[in-house]
């Protein structure tokens, strides 16, 4: 456990920057939900013109009066899109900074082996998201008990285990990654995570989802999707933890072979 | 047992030669200097034997234990400082020795306060805040504290002041003494030569030379000085030749009658014969090129 406290500690401030960051745009974001309420109709009217536009966040299959809907639309940019910069960022740099600093030297010249660097790494990537998801989970929860509304519990608790997954397999995937980098990750992290977003886009623009289904996580976090059917789509899901599972077996295959230079 | 054996150990970066070829023997309780200039492969053997590196060809053993399968169990046995000491931001020396100690499950309070306090280095201060020279006193000490059987240090004294080098040297000695081996690589001849007690010299890759540091300087060639005439052409041996006014400076490495014979053909009126010191033999042998037969130094 000596690198997980290690890298807790290293990445401490960007955790808290990022969380901070994160949970309050959240919970402005309900703050203004009851003023915005009697305008929402209208909004939905306008959206709705909007077309492809309106497909690729969809919002036209949301209801974005109700405070379900509305949290759907905005939770997915903050949380869903903001937390998976957040995961590929920390998940590109964890093993590749330690050879951009050249503090690898020292880290790997005492008797612990490449594997459990690998494991400890990757431990701590998944604490840090773990908390980041949990305060803007309570966040989320609390400001919605301050304006006064009833916590939806399913729908929240299921758009927040979609974000939580989709930011589980960008970290895995990145840190798989950042075994072949030798200069950090963050450039390809950030490259990554809005990649898979901008195809999201896309396969909802033009209707025709087919695979990008299954390679962008962005798929299984549709709000839409999981308000209208009060679950996860488990084929996505599925293939995104088995992309999540090559990514941290990769990691491991190559940096306990890896010539630190 | 040796502390460091190695056999044909060899490491390629790509098409790019980091070492040839390597044997070398460094037995327990020896103090061995490793010479080189930058680029030569210093750093390549070091960095394969602390398993940083995977060789291309060859095998080596540290205490008898495999560097590939046993990595672990070696690295618990041995103190390595790196020619550039580098941290993480944010950190407190005791926080990097605190980590180090950890990492190797140790409590090495007692011994990492005793050399703070020898090489006058404030465990307090923030690393980022410190000067090369602090830097490479903060990894020195994490190379020391959990008292190791062998101390691997890559250009150790490079960022140190005159005062904490003697320091330093002292306390690598002290730890010879109490049963350690050392394997010191450097470019600064003088250190090895004052506390090294066998040496091996490294060449594009290659070893070129070694043995007891006494062998190098007496096996190899003698400097001459010669105030007179004397005529040198058809003597063979002569190296490193500064013809003067009046007389000649060079290095002889050849057979002593022949050159006894030219010196009394000549009108010598002085002469000086003296061992070289290790900066002559390192240039002699860089100058000149040899192969290294190698058996244990």
């Amino acid at each position: 456990m000596t690198i997980v406290r290690h890298e807790l500690r290293q990445g401490r401030t960007a955790l808290a920057i990022w969380t901070g960051s994160i949970a309050f745009l959240l919970a402005a974001c309900v703050f203004l939900f009851p003023g915005m309420r009697s305008q929402m109709a209208a909004v939905s009217e306008a959206f709705a013109s909007m077309g492809g536009f309106t497909a690729a966040f969809g919002m036209d299959r949301l209801r974005v009066g109700t405070l379900t809907g509305f949290y759907a639309v905005e939770s997915g940019s903050i949380l869903g899109l903001g937390g998976a910069f957040f995961a590929s960022l920390t998940g590109a740099s964890a093993l590749s900074k330690d050879e951009r600093d050249r503090t690898a030297d020292l880290l790997l010249t005492h008797p612990i082996s490449r594997g459990r660097v690998v494991t400890e790494k990757l431990a701590a990537v998944l604490a840090q998201i773990a908390a980041l998801d949990l305060a803007a989970l309570g966040a989320a929860l609390l400001s919605i008990r301050l304006i006064g509304e009833a916590v939806p519990w399913r729908e929240i608790l299921l758009l927040h285990s979609a974000y939580a997954l989709l930011h589980i397999e960008l970290a895995c995937v990145c840190i798989g990654l950042s075994a072949f980098l030798r200069r950090g990750g963050a450039g390809i992290g950030i490259g990554l995570a809005a990649a898979l977003y901008a195809l999201e886009l896309i396969a909802n623009m033009t209707g025709r989802a087919g695979a990008l289904r299954y390679i962008t996580p962005f798929s299984y976090c549709e709000g839409a999707d999981i308000l209208a059917k009060g679950r996860l789509d488990a084929w996505p899901v599925a293939a995104g933890m088995l992309f999540a599972a090559a990514g941290a077996a990769m990691a491991y295959c190559r940096y306990c072979g890896k010539d630190i230079r | 047992m040796d502390a460091i054996k190695t056999e044909g150990l060899t490491k390629y970066y790509g098409k790019a030669r980091g070492i040839e070829d390597v044997s070398l023997t460094v037995r327990q309780g020896d103090f061995f200097g490793f010479i080189g200039p930058n680029g030569a492969g210093k750093s390549t053997l070091i960095r394969t034997l602390l398993g940083l590196l995977r060789p291309s060809a060859g095998r080596a053993e540290i205490f008898g234990l495999d560097i590939g399968k046993d990595r672990e169990r070696i690295l618990a046995r041995v103190g390595y400082l790196p020619s550039e000491a580098a941290f993480w931001p944010g950190m407190r020396v005791q926080d990097a020795l605190r980590l180090s100690a950890g990492l190797r499950r140790r409590d090495c309070r007692r011994t990492a306060a005793q050399l703070c306090e020898q090489l006058r280095l404030d465990p307090s201060q923030k690393i980022d805040t410190l000067s090369l020279g602090g830097r490479k006193k903060t990894a020195i000490v994490c190379a020391l504290q959990h008292e190791p059987e062998l101390l691997i240090l890559d250009e150790p004294t490079s960022g140190l002041d005159p005062l904490i080098q003697r320091e330093f040297f002292t306390v690598l000695r002290e730890r010879h003494e109490q049963g350690a081996a050392v394997f010191l690589s450097s470019h600064i001849l003088s250190e090895i030569q004052r506390s090294c007690t066998h040496a091996a010299i490294i060449r594009e890759g290659s070893l070129i030379a070694g043995g007891s540091v006494a062998e190098l300087v007496h096996a190899g060639a003698k400097r001459v000085r010669v105030q007179g005439r004397v005529e040198l052409h058809a003597l063979d041996g002569v190296r490193d030749l500064h013809p003067s006014a009046d007389g000649a400076d060079f290095l002889f490495s050849g057979d002593t009658a022949a050159l006894l014979s030219a010196l009394a053909a000549g009108d010598v009126r002085e002469l000086t014969v003296s061992e070289p010191d290790l900066e002559e033999v390192f240039l002699h042998y860089y100058q000149e090129g040899s192969g290294y037969d190698h058996r244990p130094a």
